[in-house]
């Protein structure tokens, strides 16, 4: 995984709930329909215009609510290269690491872009930048543990590879 | 060392004297469970991975609690390949249709013990902590992961200690309670963190009213909501007082908040935030289509029971569908039998049946466009139980019930004395 992510931005509120991102009508629904639906509450012409490489920049509290993994899942199948939040919810976090897909905790990042302007996460750094204006924000580099897993492509991953995250040793 | 709960349950599961907030942990899973919108894609990725058998049976839980009874042929036939992996996997313990919430299920059925790491594919896993265990929700692939190695990483929480004093007063419920919590530290308020609650007053909080808070925990942000294992705990457990992990007198917290049980009065959260937190009788005037009885956070019998207080002798108002779903087999059982159960369909109620119901939108009772409910449960997202464009006010059952007989939002206090 490259860990310098450049993409248009679409830049978000707070408290954007796994209801939002994975709406529970479509739970069992394969991926394809599910991710037609993502955010279709907020902007209906979101989920047909995002497109692959687009970045998603939130602000706190992002994810919250259910357990659904499919939440990270949806927006990783419309092609989103990174949430940058200024807070994640707690299990959307996991899972999203969990699946591979990139993330940046990063408080005020979603202040200093708009929807449509290029941003640039740089994910070791752990900062943000707004590549129209050149100006930068320094977020939280995830924990190294985390980042093993996300550059791993995922827990999953992990286990195929044998070898177990946050530890550096062989799994059974 | 000292240590609050959340750090010594990480510390005995990773093999540790001691552990810190803040460090990683690999910790030994004690119980994993699994409900049916995930069951499927949880046993078909370790089929995808190879991996046949997981890490131990007895410590796994199936529940089919959220479409119950299948609204669709293609649901029913979701059930069906459940019980197939179920077989196949040999999974220790299952619950089918009709058993009602896991949530309920695991500590009414004797599962969760106090100290116990658990996981669990709902992010309401949290309720668990009520029994004094440290309880999470993961997703479907950190599950994979746990049911095939029998471990999974955590980062050891920060803790947040709640010290609650007084007691409750009349009308007034542990809903409220975790409601004006949420209302004093918001939806982001425990992030990441442990919240640890203790005090005066959260011993006399009979188990039911501390699996709502823990059940809530997780609108707070928290990873879990535990209540030290006392006596209460053990008669509960029908068990005489064991070991249990309590917290040590000079463990660290990043926040200790006190609440004065006595202050309180019963609360609503407005749409579409649970912080949005109010007073009921603040509410202003909000008419309601529908109020729903249930969930893991309000379906259990003393809930069912504060509902009949207020509805005895009289009935709902015309236009309100009010619905009430049993958070289990054995609650509906005990509500048939000791009346609670009649005198809420003849106050007009419509029983659903022991499950989820409507409270996550999928089936079995929801919000059309336009409209306005009140609900025991949990959350009040936009499209949470129905349609995006529904209002849902959050509330306590005897808060339920008085709003359903009034049509609008009330302080149930307003009915009962009125
Ligand atoms: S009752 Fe509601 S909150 Fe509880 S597990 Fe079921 S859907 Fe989730």
């Amino acid at each position: 995984m490259d860990e310098v992510i450049r993409g248009e931005v679409w830049v978000f509120g707070d408290d954007i709930s796994t209801d939002l991102l994975s709406p529970g009508a479509y739970a069992v629904d394969p991926v394809e329909v599910r991710k037609l639906h993502v955010l279709e509450a907020l902007d209906p012409n979101f989920a047909s215009s995002v497109r692959p490489g687009d970045l998603l920049v939130v602000g706190s509290n992002f994810g919250c609510g259910s357990s659904r993994e499919t939440a990270p899942e949806n927006l990783a199948a419309l092609g989103i290269a990174c949430v940058v939040a200024d807070s994640f919810a707690r299990i959307f976090l996991r899972n999203a690491v969990a699946i591979g897909l990139p993330v940046l905790v990063c408080p005020g990042a979603r202040d200093a872009i708009a929807t449509g302007e290029v941003g640039e996460v740089d994910l070791a750094a752990g900062t943000f930048r707004n590549v129209d204006r050149d100006t930068v924000v320094v977020g939280e580099p995830l924990p190294d543990e985390m980042r093993e897993i996300l550059a791993a492509g995922g827990i999953l991953a992990t286990l195929r590879g044998g070898v177990e995250p946050g530890s550096g040793v062989e799994s059974d | 060392m000292s240590m609050t709960v959340a750090e010594k349950i990480l510390a005995r599961a990773s093999g540790r004297d001691a552990v810190r907030a803040g460090e990683f942990v690999v910790a030994d899973i004690d119980l994993a469970m699994i409900h049916d919108i995930f069951a499927v894609r949880v046993f078909e990725t370790l089929l995808e991975l190879g991996i046949e058998k997981l890490f131990d049976p007895a410590k796994v839980v199936v529940v089919v609690d959220h479409f119950v009874p299948a609204p669709t042929a293609a649901i029913a036939d979701l059930h069906h390949r459940i019980r197939e992996y179920v077989e196949r996997f040999g999974v220790g313990t299952f619950y089918d249709a009709g058993e009602g919430i896991s949530h309920q299920l695991l500590p009414e059925r004797g599962h969760i013990r106090p100290g116990m790491l658990v996981i669990g594919t709902d992010s309401h896993t949290t309720t668990y902590g009520a029994l004094g265990a440290a309880a999470a929700g993961v997703g479907t692939s950190d599950m994979v992961f746990a049911l095939a190695t029998g471990r999974l990483w955590f980062r050891v929480p920060e803790t947040i200690r709640y010290e609650l004093v007084g007691e409750l007063g009349p009308w007034v419920a542990w809903k409220d309670v975790i409601l004006a919590i949420a209302g004093e530290i918001g939806t982001d308020g425990a992030q990441y963190r442990a919240l640890e609650f203790g005090g005066p007053g959260a011993a006399t909080a009979p188990v039911s009213g501390r699996l709502t808070l823990a059940n809530m925990a997780v609108e707070l942000g928290a990873k879990f909501g535990i209540f030290p294992a006392d006596e209460t705990t053990w008669a509960y457990l029908g068990a005489p007082p064991g070991e249990a992990p309590v917290p040590d007198a000079d463990a660290t917290y990043t926040a200790v908040h006190h609440l004065d049980l006595g202050t309180l009065g019963p609360q609503v959260a407005l749409p579409h935030d649970v912080d949005r937190v109010v007073p009921a009788a603040g509410a202003g005037d909000l008419p309601i289509d529908q109020a729903f009885l249930g969930s893991c956070t309000n379906g259990r019998l003393d809930d069912l029971e504060a509902a009949a207080a207020v509805l005895r002798g009289r009935h709902v108002a015309p236009g309100v569908r009010f619905l009430v779903a049993p958070a289990s087999r054995k609650v509906m059982e005990e509500a048939l039998a000791s009346g609670v159960l009649a005198t809420l369909v003849e106050a007009g109620a419509t029983v659903l049946p022991p499950g989820c119901g409507p409270c996550f939108g999928g089936h079995g009772g929801l919000l059309g466009p336009g409209e306005r409910g009140i609900s025991a449960s949990n959350r009040n997202f936009p499209g949470r139980m129905g349609s995006t464009e529904a209002e849902i006010v959050l509330a306590s059952p005897a808060t339920v019930a008085a709003s359903a007989v009034a049509g609008r939002v009330v302080d149930p206090r307003e009915v009962v004395d009125g």
